[in-house]
């Protein structure tokens, strides 16, 4: 049984929940983090499904968008982590429960 | 496309992520995000966006996994403990994974086969960066400078 | 061509206002100036005066005016000007004559006062005054001054602001005034409405010459007979005469100059001035509105003269006096002797002026008494004075020959005798020249002839003198003595020109009558001699030897008062008509004033003030609905929202990781509906 797009799919949207997962349901800030890229490529994968399984003749479309989504989550992450390296030099804790200034 | 090889990287894959989410110690969980990666780079591969792949490798890896490393360096402490869980987020990923998957088998325009393709080049991507997506590459450059010095600044210890 | 005189005709009252306003300026202590501004003013109008009647000696019957155009209100101009003629150049020389020996006067008289700067910006402005009544020819013109005169006599009548009876009087004087000059403006409204204008030389359209009085027809005799009624206030005619005795309380200058020469001459003046408007329809020289005039001007100087007999103060009798020659002045110009009235006022003006200067010297150097009954024997004493004094009463009495009144009465008896209406006022007017004759003996007798009484009154301390200032005490030392040639040098003068005066008088050559009447001078010495001369001449030594016989032994009380009692104080209290306007016109005025203060008070001011409530009670249920309802609802919705915020940031855990829960579960919902609705 060839895979289909729905089965690409359903795995990138497996991938997506488990990113979730790890960003809501783990308190340390670097778990978030993780959890956020694994989302970020979920959805990558979903841009190059659509690519593979597209109308023909084909346009790079698809793969310019997902290598561009690549760089961006580069980009985000070394931010993402230059901002908990700051929260930890300040608060010396990751613990993202702790970090509730925002509250009221 | 090889079935067998789908479900061999498929179970990589999301085994190395569950893993990832799930492990008690932040550096196992940091490896086990590397397999996870290196099995989406696989999927590339197995989608022909060979290019792609290969640039998931270098950045993803190479970059992404090795500065959360990085991190997990500079924030470790020892009497600090990454446990805790919190079931309502397990709740509402079961809930968004129920509704995706849902959506998709309710769409029958998305079981196709995977048609014929013709490779895409390597050469053809850096033409095509250079002339229609030349906007969108300058504002990436644009967005990486400023990310680097937005880094650069956060981590800046102030005298 | 109308003469440069004509042109700048207002010359003559602009400058003695131009001196008064400077004096007005001055400082208190700069008397000096003040009097060489005020009589500098004087001389200079006599001088513009002197020219002005050399013009009108051009031709007889001269009249010149000069009009201009005031303003224009819609389709109407208001026009004013000036005239001269035969009649306002006499008045003018009269009044800057007299005006100014008068000022001199003063400069003696008003010599220790403290207010001798403002004395004399008053005098000039009053001069100002009466020779703008003079010269004008629109009754507008003549009425503001006459207004201002008006104004100069209030000034003037209540100068000596620190006493009381001084500034009753002055109100005295400018009330009544003022109901006569009601009078004369309703007549002045009248006029206007019915012939157009209020010129009365304008080239054959003023409303003196021929077409004006057409247009006027029937409605002139009411348009005279209300300016009588302002010249009646102004002149003292009964019954409007009550304010002048009372003007006696001003410095007698004052009354010299106003109350004697002047200003009660200008309701005289006036009645001869709009004489074509008394005259218009004469029958036999009589119309209603003369006959009015000669039944006032009638009553006025015989009752004034019977009331002038029983007087102590020295100048009230002259004051009833000048009533008097005043009345008998009307009576002339009602019976058609205008020209003889106005010589008469002319004569009258300068021998009055010369009995109140005299009376005024006497006054001054007896410690300002006032009192007859404490004078006596002062002409020896007062020499100057005395014969001064003389040659007044003489004039004022008639005596023939050598003294100008005798001439201007014979003149107004001999019109009175002729008038065809009734030969009633012609025998009431005699027995008002022999009364004349024994009030003015019975003065002298008091004043100048007997023994001296003031000393021994005051050594034995019986009577309290009608005392004014008490300063002059000091300098002569208890003793009357002749006044400073200041004062005298003026009654020197002015005595002379009495007599002077008479040369122009005479029926042989009767220059001024015929100068008034606009005819040619004539001289017949046949005429010296007239039947009326014989007759005045028996009245006046009736009235002397009367006097005489009755007075001669008389000493501080008067004979009269004892033979006559009753008689004697009815006509001492002046025939009670003071008290009789006080019980009614007065009492009257007083219950309206009542009436008007008690609805002012209670029913207007009770509306302003309901309303006031009302604006209050609306006040109160507003403030009410704002704070109650408006403020209470504001402030609900305030803490609502207040509570629904804090209800609201329960929300904000600040757990990031609820945030993106929340955002997740969003984003599902929006898909599942993406999925459902397509």
């Amino acid at each position: 049984m060839t895979p289909t797009l729905q089965t690409f799919l359903i795995v990138s949207a497996a991938l997506f929940s488990i990113g979730l997962l790890a960003a809501l349901s783990r308190q340390h800030a670097i778990f978030v983090l993780i959890g956020i890229e694994m989302m970020l490529a979920a959805a990558n994968l979903n841009f190059i499904a659509f690519w593979r399984f597209g109308s023909q003749p084909q346009s790079p479309t698809g793969v310019m968008v997902a290598i561009f989504s690549i760089a961006i989550a580069a980009a985000e992450a070394a931010v993402g982590l230059a901002l908990v390296i700051a929260v930890y030099r300040h608060y010396r804790t990751t613990n993202v429960t702790k970090l509730d200034q925002l509250k009221g | 496309m090889n079935t067998a090889a789908f479900i061999v990287i498929a179970i990589l894959t999301l085994a190395g992520a569950l893993a990832a989410a799930s492990l008690k110690k932040l550096i196992h969980a940091a490896l086990c995000l590397v397999a996870a990666f290196i099995g989406i780079a696989a999927f590339f591969f197995l989608l022909g966006a060979e290019f792609v792949g290969l640039v998931q490798i270098f950045v993803y890896v190479g970059a992404v996994a090795v500065l959360i490393v990085f991190t997990i360096l500079l924030t470790h402490r020892e009497d600090e403990s990454t446990a805790g869980f919190n079931w309502t987020g397990v709740i509402i990923a079961l809930a968004v994974f129920g509704g995706l998957t849902w959506t998709i088998l309710q769409t029958p325009a998305l079981s196709i086969t995977p048609p014929p393709i013709e490779a895409l080049t390597v050469k053809r991507i850096g033409e095509v960066l250079m002339t229609d997506y030349v906007w969108p590459l300058q504002c990436v450059g644009l967005l990486l400078t400023a990310a680097l010095i937005g880094g650069l600044i956060l981590v800046k210890e102030d005298r | 061509m109308t003469p440069w005189i004509v042109t700048n005709l207002w010359l003559i009252p602009a400058v003695p206002l131009a001196a008064s306003l400077i004096i007005l300026l001055l400082a208190n202590s700069r008397g000096r100036m003040a009097r060489a501004l005020a009589i500098t003013g004087q001389v200079v109008a006599l001088t513009f005066a002197i020219v002005a009647f050399l013009r009108t000696l051009a031709e007889p019957g001269y009249r010149a005016s000069h009009n201009f155009t005031w303003f224009t209100f819609g389709a109407h101009t208001l026009r004013l000007g000036w005239v001269l003629d035969p009649l306002t150049a006499a008045m003018l020389l009269m009044i800057t004559f007299v005006g100014l020996w008068i000022f001199v006067f003063s400069i003696g008289y008003m010599a220790g006062d403290r207010n001798f700067t403002r004395f004399f910006a008053y005098l000039s402005f009053f001069s100002a005054a009466m020779l703008g009544v003079v010269i004008a020819n629109s009754l507008l013109l003549l009425f503001v001054c006459w207004e201002l005169v008006g104004l100069a006599s209030y000034l003037l009548i209540g100068f000596w602001i620190h006493k009381p009876s001084a500034a009753a009087a002055a109100k005295k004087a400018f009330i009544t005034t003022r109901i006569g000059d009601i009078a004369l403006f309703l007549g002045i409204l009248w006029l206007y409405r019915s012939s157009g204008t209020l010129l009365f030389y304008d080239e054959g359209n003023g409303c003196l010459e021929a077409t004006g009085l057409l247009a006027l027809g029937t409605s002139a005799t009411f348009v005279a007979l209300l300016i009588f009624g302002g010249a009646a206030g102004k002149s003292g005619q009964f019954p409007l005469h009550v304010w002048l005795p009372d003007a006696m309380e001003g410095p007698t200058p004052v009354s010299a100059l106003i109350h004697a020469a002047t200003m009660v001459a200008a309701g005289v003046f006036l009645v001869a001035r709009v004489y074509p408007l008394f005259s218009l329809g004469a029958v036999d020289g009589v119309t209603p509105s003369l006959t009015v005039v000669v039944w006032i001007g009638v009553i006025t100087a015989l009752m004034a003269s019977l009331i002038a007999v029983a007087q102590f103060d020295i100048k009230r009798i002259l004051a009833y006096s000048t009533v008097s020659q005043l009345g008998l002045m009307m009576v002339s110009l009602g019976v058609g002797g205008v020209a003889a009235g106005i010589m008469h006022l002319l004569a009258h003006g300068f021998f009055k002026a010369l009995l109140f200067l005299g009376s005024g010297s006497v006054i001054h150097s007896c410690h300002h008494e006032q009192d007859i009954r404490k004078m006596g024997g002062l002409r020896h004493l007062m020499p100057v004075t005395f014969l001064t004094y003389a040659i007044g009463m003489m004039t004022l009495s008639g005596v023939p020959f050598f003294f100008s009144g005798a001439w201007t009465k014979e003149e107004i008896l001999h019109a009175t005798a002729h008038w065809s209406r009734s030969s009633v006022p012609s025998y009431l007017m005699m027995a008002g020249v022999v009364l004349t004759a024994l009030y003015m003996t019975r003065q002298m007798i008091f004043v100048f002839f007997g023994t001296r009484r003031e000393a021994s009154e005051l050594a034995t301390g019986q009577v309290r003198p009608i005392r004014h200032r008490t300063d002059s005490l000091r300098r002569t030392g208890g003793h009357a003595q002749e006044s400073p040639r200041v004062m005298t040098v003026p009654l020197i003068v002015l005595a002379v020109c009495t007599t002077v005066l008479s040369v122009v008088l005479t029926p042989a050559w009767p220059w001024l009558h015929d100068y008034l009447n606009g005819e040619p001078a004539h001289f017949q010495i046949g005429q010296l001699i007239q039947p009326m001369l014989f007759v005045s001449l028996a009245l006046v030594a009736a009235g002397v030897w009367l006097g005489i016989l009755l007075y001669r032994n008389a000493g501080g009380t008067d004979p009269l008062a004892q033979t006559q009692p009753i008689l004697f104080r009815f006509l001492e209290n002046k025939m009670w008509l003071d008290e009789l306007y006080a019980k009614t016109v007065l009492s009257w005025s007083t219950m309206f004033s009542r009436a008007s203060d008690w609805m002012d008070r209670y029913i207007w001011d009770g509306l302003v003030r309901a309303i006031g409530a009302a604006g209050h009670f609306f006040g109160i249920v507003t403030t009410n609905f704002d704070e109650r309802a408006i403020n209470a609802g504001v402030d609900e919705s305030a803490t609502g929202t207040r509570g629904l915020g804090r209800f609201m940031s329960a929300g904000h855990s600040g757990q990031i990781q609820t945030y993106l829960g929340a955002v997740a579960v969003g984003m599902l919902a929006l898909l599942i509906l993406y999925a459902w609705l397509a």
